[in-house]
């Protein structure tokens, strides 16, 4: 190599450095390490953030995000990114975008998030609702949705008359199946009988075929409709013909005055703030939180005033207790679909499990 | 299973059906005049979203339906422009008309999310439209009633009125058609308009009446099932009915047997039943003696330029 001029060694000692940044990244450690002025942050979202529902209260989020820390943050989002081969190359391109953390809110992000956060270790990745992390990169985050299905489950089996809830579920993943548990396992803690039949519609959004299986659900005798998808089409089916059902991921009395008792409320935004603050500070370092009642990151929507004061009032002990520690819902004993004992007197499903459950409770049809 | 279940079902089929059978109707309509728009879902999506805009603008759920038809037609108008005066490729072309009505949609109603709206609901008296049984006659939307009205209208149209022969004249032979001095773009010009606006009455259903909201991508796909259903049906308005109404029995029985707890295979199976049905149909009809091939219009999908 001959370098003729003292200008163009400094280039090329320069561009040896650029190139062996590229090559050899820095240390993980190193990346997270420096505090910075101002973080990229990113939001891969799974459905629309108009579906009113579980993207749009990540939404919520990365806008608390936006108001809080003001211009030390900078916020990009892409929507509606299908779970499979194209969450890679949007992740990819986020990261190569020059984004300092990106979220991927959705559990079927799960693989390519692991993937990508291997190619981009000066990147952070968070991963809601999945099980697989790193120790230099990747954190993972969720709430425990579950907590408050059991609050859902409590109202409705007090409110039922035929004693059968129809669920209008999407994917039969642990998430999905953990919410069907709770709920059936609550209700059944207030009548002992009730039913709880789980119609797969097989998509996150897909308002017409949510609101077809409700009324599907309505005509077999369901008088509570719960819901695992994201659209409030249930609830206007529900209160056009009179039944009671619950809000998903955020508030949606405003599409059914009347069915509407009270939803689960994702609140994400301190989480988010907490993790940005972290890269600020140069702090950050992958996680693994699993908050619920009691960290805040999950909340219920204000109870229907037409509500019966009973049904308040069990349903705001159950809230109590959660976030008091003393209501655990996924304490046995707890028996499976077939009647077999699967939980000890006692006992508690441990998270690890949790996090993997594939099992019914008792009482579930599905 | 009581009879009033059974009614409660069959409203359910019919629901399930309409919005198929009005997009599928206005596509069959540009085919047959030689013109393949894929635009069906985007301009769907733009109906959905002005029906409802106007809706809770005017409080008026008839007026938001109308209005649908204007601007779903306006949008198709881009296409006809597009594909007849710039003879552009008529596959990319309605594809784009897709995104670009999924992307609009979502940026003109992001101030209508998270409210709802009146259902454009039945306009006979409640004595019959609430009745458990008579319910079924009268009890629906009148875009039921409009979509099977226009089924007739376009059989007639396509078969005894001398518009509809030279529609498909132009869609069977543009060339011959324009030798014998018939104007082939605005046949067609006019035939993508109205599928427009029928893709557009379409999309009202979805945020009039199954649904009374908006809600980004609120149609979820079913533009394409309508132009799977105007090939299924091998360009008959009849037939085309029949099949919307099938499918729509089928998306609800699958949901019903879940519900009764009946299914005892997959899930996933049971969602694949809609598309096994299309694909089991369409390979019936190919094998027929009048295959698909013979049946769609000779000009399908071909640019016109007009010979010097």
């Amino acid at each position: 190599m001959f370098l003729t001029s003292r200008r163009r060694m400094i280039a090329g000692a320069l561009s040896l450095a650029a190139a062996s940044a590229l090559a050899m990244p820095a240390s993980a450690q190193e990346a997270f390490s420096k505090p910075k002025d101002q973080v990229k942050a990113a939001f891969v979202y799974v459905g629309p953030v108009g579906d009113y529902g579980y993207s749009f209260a990540h939404d919520q989020g990365r806008k608390y995000l936006e108001e809080k820390l003001g211009d030390k943050v900078k916020t990009t989002f892409v929507e509606n990114v299908a779970e499979g081969p194209d969450t890679e190359r949007v992740l990819r391109q986020l990261a190569q975008d020059g984004n300092d953390i990106i979220f991927s809110t959705s559990f079927g992000f799960m693989n390519p998030t692991v993937k990508v956060a291997k190619e981009f270790p000066n990147v952070a990745f968070d991963h809601a609702t999945g099980y697989k992390k790193n120790d230099t990169n990747m954190g993972i985050y969720n709430s425990r949705f579950y907590q408050g299905r059991a609050v859902l489950g409590t109202i409705a089996a007090m409110m039922s008359k035929t004693g059968k809830a129809g669920y209008v579920a999407s994917f039969p993943i642990p998430e999905v199946v953990m919410g069907i548990d709770a709920f059936t396992l609550a209700a059944r803690k207030v009548n002992p009988d009730f039913q709880v039949q789980v119609v797969w519609v097989n998509s996150w959004y897909d308002p017409a075929k949510e609101a077809d299986a409700t009324k599907a659900l309505l005509d077999q005798g369901a008088d509570v409709i719960t819901q695992h998808t994201d659209s409030p089409a249930p609830l206007q089916v529900a209160e056009e013909r009179g039944a009671v059902a619950f809000g998903q991921a955020w508030d949606m009395s405003s599409f059914a005055p009347n069915a509407h008792m009270t939803a689960i409320v994702d609140h994400w935004g301190p989480y988010y703030v907490e993790e940005v603050q972290a890269l600020l500070d140069g702090k950050w370092a992958p996680r693994d939180i699993w908050g619920g009642m009691k960290e805040d990151i999950l909340e219920m929507a204000p109870f229907n005033p037409k509500m019966p004061d009973d049904v308040k009032a069990a349903a705001q002990k159950v809230i109590d207790e959660t976030k008091a520690g003393t209501y655990e819902i996924f304490t046995g004993p707890i028996k499976d679909q077939n009647g077999e004992l699967k939980v000890k007197d006692g006992e508690k499903i441990p998270d690890g499990d949790l996090l993997k459950l594939d099992w019914y409770v008792e009482g579930v049809k599905s | 299973m009581n009879a009033a279940i059974l009614v409660s079902i069959l409203m359910t089929v019919a629901a399930a059906a309409t919005p198929l059978l009005l997009a599928a109707l206005g596509e069959l309509v540009v085919e047959k005049s030689g013109v393949l728009n894929l635009g069906v879902e985007g301009m769907m999506l733009i109906g959905a979203v002005t029906a409802f805009a106007v809706s809770v603008t005017t409080g008026s759920p008839a007026l938001g339906a109308i209005a649908s038809m204007v601007t779903a037609a306006a949008a198709s108008g881009i296409f006809a422009a597009l594909t007849l005066g710039l003879a552009s490729n008529q596959v990319a072309t309605g594809l784009a008309l897709t995104i670009f009505g999924t992307g609009i949609s979502a940026l003109a109603g992001a101030p209508y999310v998270g409210i709802t709206t009146t259902r454009l609901g039945p306009i006979f008296p409640d004595a019959l439209a609430d009745d458990p049984y008579w319910r079924l006659i009268f009890g629906h939307s009148p875009l039921v009633y409009i979509a099977l009205l226009m089924t007739l209208a376009v059989w007639w149209f396509l078969k005894h009125s001398r518009s509809g022969l030279i529609l498909r004249a132009v869609g069977e032979s543009d060339d011959a058609a324009h030798s014998i001095g018939y104007p082939v773009l605005k046949v067609r010009a006019l035939a993508i308009l109205f599928g427009g606006a029928m893709a557009g009455l379409a999309g009202s259903f979805y945020s009039l009446v199954v649904t009374p909201m908006w809600a980004e991508r609120l149609t979820a796909g079913r533009g394409w099932i309508a132009i799977a259903l105007v090939v299924f049906a091998s360009w008959r308005p009849g037939r085309l009915a029949a099949g919307a109404y099938l499918f729509g029995a089928v998306i609800t029985l699958e949901l019903q047997a879940k519900a009764a707890g009946l299914s005892a295979l997959a899930p996933e199976f049971m969602s694949s039943l809609p598309y096994l049905a299309t694909i089991a149909v369409l390979v019936m009809i190919s094998a027929g003696r009048r295959s698909i091939k013979n049946a769609a219009p000779a000009c399908l999908g071909k640019p016109f330029r007009a010979s010097a």
